[in-house]
Parts: C-alpha cells; sequence; structure tokens
C-alpha cells in the first residue's frame, strides 16, 4: 500500500504522483482537487477526504474508493473500472459514462447518469443506494441505472422529470412509482423476474462492496422503465 | 434554453478549461481587451452565517475560496460582510471606486448636499503583487440630510437608492459598490483570495460572510463588475448567466434602477430590493418569483393553498424570472438567502455545525472552514435556502 498526503497539492501534482504509482494506494486530506485519477487504468485506489469534480473522469479500469462524499461530475465519461462512494454524490455522476460501474451507498444529486450510453459489451451501470434528484437518467442512450431508495426520508425515490429525453438502456426504481411523473416517451412497468434477474449480479456485487444484505435489498418491488420505441422522445423545452 | 445549450452546460468542467486555455492565449495573442472576447465561465461562491450573531474574522471565508481556486480566472474575486461596522451601525456605509482625485472630489460637493458625512476615509488595504490597477477606493459613513429628505418627500432607504443610482449613472468614473448599513462589500480584479488579503479582511469582523470567485462570461472583467453587486444591505453572489437579463432588465428599468455595471448579475439585485423593500414580498415569495417552477409543476402541486400562491406570482410578476443557470448567494442584514435555478444547472451545497451554516459551490469549500460540517446536503432547484440570524443577535 503507498499512502498519499494530498493536503496542498493541486490536481495535477496529485494525479501525477497517481499515475506512477502503482497496486494499492491511499490518498488522505483531500479537499477538492479536481479529475482525481482521470484516464487511469490497473490501480486500486481509497479517498480519504473530499475529492474535487469530475472524479474518475474517462476511467479506463482504476478502482476507486471514496469514504466519504463526493462532488460534482463522478465518472465522467468513464470507460471502465469501479468508482465507490461511502457517502452522496452531487450533480451530473456519470455523465455520458460509456463502461464500468458507480456504486454510490447514499444520494446522488440532480442528472446522475445523463447521457449514459451503451455499446456492445461495454454496458456501464449505476447503483445509487439513497435517492436521486431531478431529471435521473436525462438523455439516457444505453446501460442501467438503478436506485434503491433505501435513505429514511419522506421525499420520492426520484425528484422531478426523471427519464426526460430518455431513448435508450433500462432503468430501474426500487419502488413501486405510484408518486412519480414520467415523460410520454417512456414505459414504467412492475419489474418482472427476468429484470430481476438481470441486474441481479449488480446487486449482489454492490452489497458486498458496501456491507450490506443483498436480501434487504431485494425485497421490495421494482419498477423498470425503458424507452417507448412507439413514440419516441421529440423535445422537452421548444417544439420545433 | 435549446435542449444544446441546456447539456453543453454542465460539462463545464475539463471542455471548458481546454477552451480556455485556447481562448486566453488567443486573446494575450492579439491583446483583445478583456470583454472583446469571450471566456466561458465556472465561478465559485462561498457563504457562513453564525445564527447566535457571534462574529468571525473575515480569514475562513478567504480560506474556503482556496479550493474552487480554478472556477475562477483571476478576473475577479470579492466579499460581503455583515455585521463589520458597529460602531457606525446606524450610518450608510458607501464604499466608492473613483478613477481620480478630481473625480472624488466632485463626488464629495455632491455628497455633501444631500448627506451629512460623519466619516470619510480611504480603504484600508495591503498592497500585493497579485492586486494592480486599482482605483482610488474611498467609504464614506453618512446620514441622509432631514432637509432634504422632507422636501423630495422620500423615505431614507428610497432616496439612498436614487442617490446610488444617480452616481453610477451620471457621473463618469465614479461608482458606488456598498450602500448598506453595518455592512460592506470589497471586491476587486484578482482572484478571490487575493482580494481578501488586499482589503485585510481577516481584520474584519461578522456574523455572515458571502464570497466570489469570479470567470467573466459575456462581460467584462472590471473592478465594478466583480460581485457582490450591492444595494443597501442586499448583496449578490452570482455563479451563472442569466437568459432572461433583457428582459429583467428592461423591466426593473421602469421602476428607477439603472442596471449600468456591465453584468448581468446586477439586475438579481435590483429585483430583490424591488420585490422585498419596494412590494413587500417574503423572501420566500420573491424566491418563487425569480425561480418560478414550471407551469406543469404547479399544476401538479396537492397543495392549493401553495398552487395558488405559485401562480399567483408568476402571473403577477412574469417578468421577473429569471432563466439560465445560476446559484446565488442573497446577503442582507440579519441572514442569507441561497437559491439554485429552477432547473439546477449550478451546483450549491449546504452544510451545518452548531450555530453555524456554510454555503457553497463545493462542499470542499465548506470542509475548509468547517472539517466536521454536518448534514451536507445539496438543495433543489428554486428551493431557498433561508438562514435568519436570532432576532436581537445583531
Amino acid at each position: 500500500m503507498k499512502y498519499i498526503d494530498a493536503k496542498g497539492l493541486d490536481y495535477a501534482t496529485l494525479n501525477k504522483i497517481l499515475r506512477q504509482a502503482d497496486g494499492e494506494i491511499e490518498v488522505s486530506g483531500c479537499l477538492g482537487q479536481r479529475f482525481i485519477a482521470a484516464g487511469m487504468s490497473h490501480k486500486k485506489i481509497t479517498i480519504k477526504g473530499t475529492p474535487g469534480n469530475a472524479l474518475g473522469a474517462y476511467l479506463n479500469g482504476a478502482e476507486i474508493r471514496v469514504k466519504g462524499n463526493a462532488q460534482d461530475a463522478v465518472g465522467d465519461t468513464m470507460n471502465d473500472g469501479y468508482i465507490v462512494v461511502e457517502g452522496n454524490i452531487g450533480d451530473a455522476a456519470g455523465y455520458a459514462m460509456r463502461g464500468g460501474k458507480i456504486y454510490v451507498k447514499g444520494n446522488a444529486g440532480y442528472r446522475a447518469g445523463i447521457h449514459m450510453k451503451a455499446y456492445k459489451d461495454k454496458v456501464p451501470v449505476m447503483v445509487i443506494g439513497g435517492k436521486a434528484g431531478s431529471f435521473l437518467g436525462e438523455y439516457q442512450a444505453g446501460g442501467k441505472i438503478i436506485v434503491l431508495g433505501l435513505e429514511d426520508s419522506d421525499r420520492p425515490i426520484v425528484s422531478n422529470f426523471p427519464c426526460t429525453g430518455m431513448h435508450g438502456g433500462k432503468m430501474y426504481l426500487r419502488s413501486d412509482c405510484s408518486n412519480i411523473r414520467f415523460p410520454s416517451q417512456v414505459r414504467a412497468t412492475r419489474a418482472t423476474k427476468a429484470d430481476i434477474d438481470e441486474i441481479k449480479p449488480y446487486l449482489t456485487e454492490y452489497c458486498a462492496l458496501l456491507g450490506l444484505e443483498v436480501s434487504d435489498v431485494m425485497n421490495a418491488a421494482f419498477t423498470v422503465i425503458t424507452p417507448d420505441t412507439k413514440n419516441p422522445y421529440k423535445q422537452m423545452y421548444v417544439a420545433n | 434554453m435549446s435542449k444544446g445549450v441546456h447539456r453543453i452546460q454542465h460539462t463545464l468542467s475539463i471542455r471548458e478549461r481546454l477552451c480556455f486555455f485556447v481562448l486566453r492565449k488567443a486573446m494575450v495573442t492579439i491583446m483583445l481587451k478583456e470583454g472583446k472576447v469571450r471566456i466561458p465561465s465556472g465561478c465559485a461562491i462561498a457563504a457562513v452565517i453564525a445564527k447566535d450573531g457571534e462574529r468571525m474574522s473575515g480569514r475562513p471565508i478567504i480560506e474556503a475560496m482556496k479550493p474552487m481556486h480554478d472556477r475562477s480566472n483571476g478576473l475577479g474575486g470579492g466579499f460581503a460582510a455583515y455585521g463589520i461596522y458597529p460602531e457606525y451601525k446606524d450610518l450608510y456605509a458607501l464604499h466608492f471606486f473613483f478613477d481620480e482625485r478630481a473625480t472624488r472630489k466632485n463626488c464629495e460637493i455632491f455628497l455633501k448636499e444631500r448627506f451629512e458625512i460623519v466619516k470619510s476615509e480611504i480603504m484600508p488595504t495591503r498592497k500585493i503583487p497579485t492586486i494592480t490597477d486599482e482605483p482610488i477606493i474611498w467609504r464614506y459613513f453618512v446620514t441622509p440630510l432631514r432637509s432634504v429628505l422632507d422636501s423630495m418627500q422620500l423615505d431614507e432607504k428610497e432616496f439612498v437608492v436614487r442617490t446610488v443610482m444617480k452616481i453610477n449613472t451620471e457621473m463618469p468614473g465614479a461608482y458606488v459598490f456598498s450602500s448598506g448599513k453595518n455592512m460592506g462589500t470589497f471586491k476587486a480584479v484578482g482572484f478571490p483570495e487575493d482580494v481578501g488579503e488586499f482589503y485585510r479582511l481577516d481584520e474584519y469582523e461578522g456574523y455572515s460572510w458571502t464570497a466570489h470567485g469570479r470567470y467573466p462570461t459575456n462581460t467584462p472583467g472590471w473592478w465594478g463588475g466583480a460581485h457582490p453587486f450591492t444595494l443597501l444591505d442586499y448583496s449578490i453572489v452570482h455563479n451563472g448567466e442569466i437568459s432572461s437579463y433583457d428582459a429583467n432588465r428592461r423591466y426593473i428599468e421602469m421602476f428607477g434602477y439603472k442596471c449600468n455595471l456591465q453584468t448581468d448579475t446586477e439586475v438579481i439585485t435590483y429585483i430583490f430590493d424591488y420585490l422585498v423593500r419596494v412590494q413587500g414580498l417574503t423572501l420566500g415569495e420573491a424566491a418563487s418569483v425569480v425561480a418560478a417552477p414550471f407551469w406543469s409543476t404547479i399544476a401538479n402541486k396537492t397543495d392549493i393553498e401553495d398552487k395558488e400562491k405559485h401562480t399567483y406570482l408568476r402571473t403577477l410578476f412574469p417578468s421577473l424570472l429569471v432563466t439560465g443557470p445560476f446559484s446565488i448567494v442573497l446577503g442582507f442584514n440579519g441572514g442569507l438567502m441561497a437559491l439554485n435555478d429552477r432547473l439546477k444547472l449550478r451546483s450549491m451545497v449546504v452544510g451545518e455545525k452548531d450555530n453555524k451554516v456554510y454555503i457553497a459551490s463545493e462542499e470542499a469549500a465548506i470542509r475548509v472552514m468547517e472539517p466536521n460540517a454536518e448534514n451536507i446536503w445539496a438543495p433543489a432547484g428554486g428551493e431557498p435556502v433561508i438562514i435568519n440570524v436570532k432576532e436581537g443577535c445583531f
């Protein structure tokens, strides 16, 4: 294990040290440094403190674990690897993500999974343990977004305007979603056994990584949302 | 806003940085003046308030801006501080930029016709290499002349507002950038952490502070264009850009306000002054005007009273809806209000510890001020966070 004290380091210096290190690395004293581990592969990084925006951008196979909250744009355009966050994440997590996994124990801000995409064997997966803000899966084009709603609060599992512009991929919400309004261009149905079987491996992995019982997660109904190909997405803001 | 623009606006981090370096280089090469070339933006805001009125030095808020350094580009930084002039708390503290001595002398003649000037002094500053080309910075503690108020038949606050507008519009080279009681704004061209050192903010004590690091988008980076934008004790720090600026400006200028500081943020300050001071709305109602929910969101509200309130406010003040991305902190005597645009196209987090509440563009900034901050959360778009100091504690 290599230990790095990030206190006072700017992001370029911190990333240079990370690029030169191999194997398991622990970064402590992190405070707002952006782009941590951008584009990196073949290493396991544990982060203590508060990493800055675009954590793991373009990540290419490395594994990151954050022992707290992460800020905006976690895993921006990531290609492969893991980002595990033990706290909450900010806005626009997994922006244009095209592979790999983002596992979050807490809540996500606005626009989680915006423009997530998939191609052949590249299927990105995001699991949010708590609740998600508005515009979840905005313009989603592929991949899987799973929200478990395990946070104890009155707010709905996802806030306003979920799936706006969604035209590919699948979303799973651990709720009957009776209080959620979806746009007309998606279909929301009760998840079948086949749907659940499809995400069970991810949930099992998620629970193992974050110390949860998979049976506690699987014990409620899921709603699955997919684009309705008969009624494709047009335009939210202006009809032109 | 088009879908394309909407999508681009939250990709700021990496792509815009690259853009910025290219543009910056081009600007230096061909020596275009700032304001003639467009540099895309980030901006940073932070704030802290002590609910029990405990006064804090400016040091923590200066430090809080450091991890967000890259959100600014050195073309503007500033702070607003409340409770810093207790010895002059009943006087208006006017902070001025003057281009030359003659402008100041002329302006003083004008001020003396309208105010009793209790104290007049050069703003205390520290010479540092990162802040250059400063104008003449002066402050006056004043009280309006009773006789003038009577003859103009104006209340004190309206009189001060009109005087500020008159100076900023009609006196070339003179700008009032702070005009409240027991509060002050301090701003400059530079990075915020340098601006804080320049104005010696570690030597002031206030119960609430706001801060801004600027990354100008469409308008020049000049001293008067740095945030906060202040009128009376209302101050605004703002991250974002206003798509509805001209609609807002045309409307608010009908009521005597003049938008002449070459930056869109200015209009938000005047909107809050108009809605809260002139129209008597509560802060929450004013927030519902500025960041009104979509009609569809209003239509789906189940609380009938709430639904009617929003319908009423959106119908009555349609021209004061501010569209485009923003996160703002409004400072006022005795409190702060944080607000995001209704689509939440800018980041903002809130945290607390004991009697203090912290607000910032990034959690890292809050952790600088209070490493053990609790209940860190991100308010939803259009959901105002209002923090008041306990009555009698400020």
